[in-house]
């Protein structure tokens, strides 16, 4: 082949070292072996190391970044791209927070840099209107039928406070200490706001189970779900965490758990209350409650 | 001669290729805009016809909707010809009959009229705002009117609710009352999605239609709980 001297015959590549012997003054350029592995590295998603995904993912995020960022936060378009799901994202999201897996991190796992404000925003709002219609039905099924629509606000209210001003208030804390510690894993805000939306989804069945007339019944459902909603949080917050200072992880830690608990306590006890005790404080002193004729 | 000025002119855009304007070579014609002869005299005819007829012209586009909302099938009168004289009546309606007869109750229980209108509007609103940003092609209120429309089997679910309540009451009363409410609720997602849903791709379709369904379902749960009095029991 170097003895071929039409310079218009394809030659097949040879090796740098061939091509310098029949050229000297060719200039031979030697492709990075690093970029070769980063190509190939790129496309697959399930790694063991976390470590070594999220500084890959580092990379993706600063490819990924120009494209994302191009709108302004007033305008249509800005939000229309957390809205770029299909069904069975959402359906493949909300079976992962039913059912937590250690090695699965929600927000690597699932989200893949791509969140979501649909899942968050209707799970929330499914969870109101089923906290409110299957209170409403237990307390009719007690005999004390008193649908205060009143509650639907007071649990919207709750329920959306949770789900985002708990996640702005530990994305904020995050990214203090993300300023003192450095971190490998950061997350956005509305990566937070997803993996909340989404742990919240373990209560609406919950809640619908909890028609059951049986109080001990209702706590341990509760408990179940506070188990699940809380496992999915703590996974996922865990490798955020554990590069600070213990106290202050543990202390974040218990303060999430703590928050989920509430939630689950105060939407059981306001919405479902214990048979024989009186329906939800009265505003006006005039309201009799039924006592039950069946 | 003239094959090579008919491929000329059927080259889009063939005119303009060699155009050059300068200066001393005056441009001129006349710009007119077509206006048929007949919407100039319809539109000074309106003006002068009596209000009967403008309210009965109205009243009639907006019986015209309820009809293929009742039989649903696939045609673009609520799409394109979209008002929302309808979905405020019904609005209202359903408002108004969800309220308590009696004066002096002290029962909060029932939503009150606002409540039945923010949820209704603003229920409205968020589903719309939803399927566009989930890419869908209606316009904000084309949806507002296919939505607002679609309470039409739900209201006449309440009607036939009270015409209930006033008969029969008890286990009897409360099935027949389920039982209709029911099927409105069916009835009023399913002819909401027959137009909503063709204006999605097909893998978004189910997030589109759910909120809809989440949507007449409180509705439904609304109509079907109304008691009168708390001392009847449904």
């Amino acid at each position: 082949m170097a003895s071929n001297n039409d310079p218009f015959e394809f030659r097949e590549f040879e090796e740098d070292g061939n091509l310098l012997e029949t050229n000297r003054e060719a200039t031979t350029i030697k492709i990075e072996d690093e970029d070769v592995k980063r190509q190939t590295k790129a496309p697959g998603f399930v790694h063991d190391a976390e470590d070594e995904y999220s500084a890959h993912s580092d990379d993706r995020e600063e490819l990924l970044s120009g494209q994302k960022k191009s709108a302004p936060f007033w305008t249509f378009e800005y939000y229309q791209k957390f809205f770029d799901i299909e069904t069975h994202h959402v359906r493949e999201r909300i079976l992962g927070s039913l059912l937590p897996w250690p090695r699965k991190n929600f927000i690597q796992f699932y989200l893949r840099k791509n969140p979501d404000l649909y899942g968050p925003f209707w799970i929330c709002t499914t969870l109101v209107f089923a906290v409110f219609i299957s209170g409403n039905i237990s307390n009719f099924m007690a005999g004390k039928y008193n649908p205060q629509f009143r509650k639907v606000t007071i649990a919207a209210t709750m329920i959306f406070s949770y789900a985002w001003f708990v996640p702005l208030g530990l994305w904020g804390f995050l990214l203090w200490r993300n300023n003192k510690i450095l971190n490998l894993v950061s997350y956005s805000f509305m990566e937070v706001v997803c993996v909340y939306g989404y742990s919240l989804s373990a209560y609406i069945p919950a809640v619908v189970l909890c028609i059951a007339p049986l109080e001990w019944l209702r706590w341990c459902i509760m408990v179940v779900a506070f188990g699940l909603s809380g496992s999915i949080l703590v996974m996922t917050f865990w490798p955020a965490l554990r590069e600070d200072h213990p106290k202050v992880a543990m202390a974040m830690v218990s303060a999430i758990v703590l928050l989920d608990v509430v939630l689950a306590v105060v939407c059981k006890m306001y919405f479902f209350s214990r048979p024989g005790a009186p329906v939800a404080p009265p505003t006006s002193g005039l309201i009799k409650t039924n006592t039950s004729s069946s | 001669m003239s094959m090579a000025a008919e491929e000329e002119a059927s080259r889009p855009f063939a005119g303009l290729s060699d155009v050059s304007i300068s200066e001393d070579i005056p441009v001129e014609g006349d710009i007119s805009v077509p206006v048929g002869p007949s919407r100039t005299e319809e539109e000074f005819s309106t003006l002068d016809e009596p209000v009967k007829e403008t309210i009965l012209r109205d009243l009639r586009a907006v019986g015209n909707k309820f009809i293929h909302v009742l039989y649903p099938r696939r045609s673009s009168a609520l799409l394109r010809d979209w008002d929302l004289w309808g979905p405020l009546l019904l609005c209202v309606t359903l408002a108004l009959l969800l309220q308590d007869g009696t004066a002096d109750s002290d029962h909060e229980g029932g939503p009150q009229f606002a409540e039945v209108f923010v949820i209704v509007w603003f229920g409205s609103i968020i589903i719309t705002l939803n399927s566009k940003l989930l890419g869908g092609t209606l316009s904000f209120f084309q949806s507002l009117c296919v939505l607002g429309y679609c309470i039409l089997p739900l209201t006449v679910a309440m009607v036939v609710c009270r015409i209930v309540l006033f008969g029969a009451s008890g286990t009897i009363g409360f099935v027949v009352r389920l039982v209709v409410v029911t099927a409105s609720f069916g009835w009023s997602t399913f002819a909401s999605t027959a137009f909503l849903s063709d204006s999605q791709p097909a893998n978004r379709r189910a997030l589109v239609v759910y909120p809809v369904f989440l949507f007449y379902f409180v509705i439904g749960w609304m109509v079907l709980t109304f008691s009168p009095s708390t001392e009847r029991q449904p």
